[in-house]
């Protein structure tokens, strides 16, 4: 009987979905360096992880609260708000670390308003972050109109477009890996962690267990709209001018690594290394089609498919699972025993 | 005694939404007139009539798919995609009539609906990813199929017959067709909505899919429905706003979702489903209209209006959110006594 359990925690495993993601990012590159002669080269590999970068830094935060079954969608307007401001202030004079700061501060808050409006007035995210998503873009619209700014001091665009020392290895990259360890840590390996799931599969459970669903909600929002501002001092540097319509279409692509990655919309399941492969699956992508000179409008093609595929392949690989899990449910029944251990939860591990 | 009283209570706050939102329209309304005399001038009504229409009649659609719970946010691009394929066909073919060319648009956007339909129900995707991801693919499709065919410039107004150009503009009886073309539609869709079986059973199914199941309902034929009349009335507008401004454009009706979202949710259909009137739609759609036309005559930087849209849109789900809250307290307070 114990054998049976094995087995079917071995096949559980094959039919993970960071582990189909494993396979697909590894073919893709795989047949993807024979295309094209300069595909594996070491700069040209790096360099290309400063195109999506910003998105990873967001991707991190929108993985814990998609988790929760909630969704921010306002994360590319609260970019665009905060490197508006900063800009805007460094304009005017302000020192350029003071004026970073001052962005990220209103990024903050603008998640915090998103996260207060939502616990407060017990709304969906979608609806509130909806509405946020064109009144933050909006207000960057009224700061700055159609103005671009630029002209930053160089310490400043080392942020985007610095390297580590004379390696081929840039800032940000290192930047962000440091941040997925500890938010990998978070989510896995913490108490708050555990409880971001909880939330994900039942909120009213928590709630009535005694856990601050409401706080932690108001807490991750919050975290949202700082990641967004982190990531709008990371892009403003890297492009190295302002203009109120940056960023745009971001949380597009943010959701759909993060769906990629294995985080179910519903909530509840994902891990952060399935999120991270897909930041990078995407962005290997992105560079391929940009080595052969596809035009940039397939890549929004190619965007909408992966995330409506990877959802049709998880739904077909959780019936299967299922399927699976309910045929040697019925062969153990048949025996006396019931299995020791508790069932997975349903449509657990993709 | 007590009870009656108790239900005029219920009843006045369950009316209130309409209410509210004319009574909100005509202030607005009067507030600008006021201030800006060419507001309520012919010319101008007919401006925003225009300008109100095709968010009118795409805001049908929506209006259907949030209140089986669901949402779509692929619209503007659907816009864009039906417009731009039409637009396509009808610059080679002169003859074709006007309507018949908004006829082909019904068509096309009904396959882009069927899409999203069958994502939804068949595939099971939730309505909200699935129609991120045909967002993007609708717009891509668009700038391909333009660039292939017609080497990515706009389809401007001269490719376009003279009779196509002018034809949301010219009258029927001194109303433009769009304004016509509006009105049916709002017709049709009330009589279905609250007179027909299958329209009270997208509200059955909004409001309540378990028990909808249990009473016999084929929930999952109800909830494809919407996405095939938002999808059929997205190619209808499609075309419309490619005649509207004579010319197609691959990013045409960029950002249109979210108008239309706003426009449902003050219209006061819930977001998660199971109430909302088409009347309330309509008032909603020419609120926006309004508003959008009144900053541009009281001169308003066009730079504000996103930021205004995006606080209209917050203010409508706070007010709706109290509302429904104090119409439950009422009703429980009926039933405590």
């Amino acid at each position: 009987m114990k054998g049976k359990n094995q087995q079917l925690k071995a096949g559980s495993f094959v039919v993970q979905w960071e582990f189909i993601l494993l396979m697909i990012f590894v073919l893709f590159n795989f047949f993807m360096s024979f295309t094209h002669s300069n595909y594996l080269r070491v700069t040209n590999l790096f360099d290309t992880t400063f195109i999506f970068s910003e998105k990873a830094l967001v991707a991190l935060i929108m993985t814990f609260i998609i988790i929760t079954g909630n969704i921010d969608i306002s994360v590319a307007s609260m970019m665009g708000l905060s490197s508006v401001v900063l800009a805007t202030l460094f304009r005017a004079g302000m020192n350029i670390w003071l004026a970073s700061l001052v962005g990220l501060g209103v990024g903050t808050f603008c998640g915090f308003l998103n996260g207060f409006i939502i616990t407060r007035v017990r709304l969906p995210a979608l609806i509130i972050t909806l509405a946020n998503f064109s009144f933050y873009r909006g207000i960057a619209y009224v700061i700055l109109g159609d103005e671009a700014v630029g002209g930053f001091p160089d310490a400043f665009l080392y942020l985007g477009r610095g390297y580590i020392g004379n390696s081929p290895i840039p800032f940000i990259l290192v930047f962000f890996i440091v941040l997925a360890v500890i938010a990998g840590i978070i989510l896995h390996r913490t108490k708050f962690g555990r409880t971001i799931y909880a939330i994900g599969w039942n909120e009213h459970t928590c709630y009535a267990s005694g856990i601050p669903v409401d706080r932690i909600k108001l807490l991750l929002f919050t975290v949202s709209g700082f990641m967004a501002g982190l990531a709008a001092v990371f892009i403003t540097s890297r492009i190295g001018n302002t203009r109120p319509n940056i960023a745009t279409g971001f949380e597009l692509e943010i959701i759909t690594i993060v769906i990629l990655g294995g985080v179910m919309i519903t909530g509840g399941v994902g891990k952060m290394w399935g999120v991270v492969l897909s930041i990078f699956l995407v962005g290997t992508i992105r560079y391929g089609l940009g080595l052969h000179n596809i035009p940039g409008q397939y890549m929004l093609i190619v965007t909408g498919s992966l995330l409506i595929i990877s959802i049709l392949m998880n739904n077909l690989i959780v019936n299967y699972v299922e399927a699976r899990y309910l045929r040697a449910m019925a062969a153990l029944e048949q025996g006396e025993e019931l299995p020791a251990e508790p069932p997975e939860k349903k449509g657990g591990d993709r | 005694m007590s009870k009656r009283t108790g239900r005029s209570v219920f009843a006045r706050f369950a009316g209130l939404r309409e209410l509210g939102i004319f009574i909100f329209l005509v202030a607005v309304v009067v507030i600008i007139s006021v201030r800006s005399p060419v507001f309520l001038t012919l010319d101008n009504i007919h401006d925003i009539g225009l300008d109100a229409a095709i968010l009118a009649i795409v805001a049908v659609g929506e209006m259907m798919v949030i209140l089986t719970g669901g949402i779509d946010i692929s619209v503007g691009s659907g816009i864009g995609l039906s417009g731009m394929i039409v637009a396509l066909i009808i610059m080679n073919h002169w003859g074709i009539p006007p309507l018949v060319a908004v006829f082909m648009g019904t068509a096309v956007g009904g396959v882009l609906g069927m899409i999203n339909g069958v994502l939804v129900v068949k595939a099971r995707i939730p309505p909200i990813i699935t129609t991120l991801g045909t967002m993007s693919i609708y717009r891509g499709v668009t700038f391909i199929i333009n660039y292939t065919i017609n080497k990515g410039k706009w389809v401007a107004a001269d490719r376009f017959a003279p009779a196509f150009r002018t034809f949301t503009r010219d009258t029927f009886f001194l109303v433009p067709n769009l304004i016509l073309i509006t009105i049916i539609i709002y017709i049709i869709f009330y009589y279905f909505l609250n007179h027909t079986v299958t329209g009270r059973k997208i509200y059955a199914v909004g409001s309540n899919p378990d028990g909808a199941r249990f009473a016999g309902i084929n929930v999952s034929k109800i909830m494809f429905l919407p996405y095939l009349l938002t999808g059929m009335l997205v190619g209808t507008g499609g075309v419309l706003w490619v005649s509207r401004y004579t010319s197609a454009q691959t990013d045409a009706a960029q950002g249109f979702e979210f108008m239309v979202i706003t426009a449902v949710v003050i219209g006061g259909v819930k977001v998660t489903g199971g109430s909302g009137s088409i009347i309330g739609i309509l008032l909603g759609s020419i609120l926006i209209g309004v508003i959008n036309n009144a900053l541009n005559l009281v001169r308003v930087s066009p730079f504000w209006k996103l930021a205004i849209n995006g606080f209209i849109i917050l203010m409508a789900v706070i007010v709706d959110k109290y509302i429904q809250e104090s119409v439950n307290k009422t009703l429980l307070e009926r039933r405590k006594i």
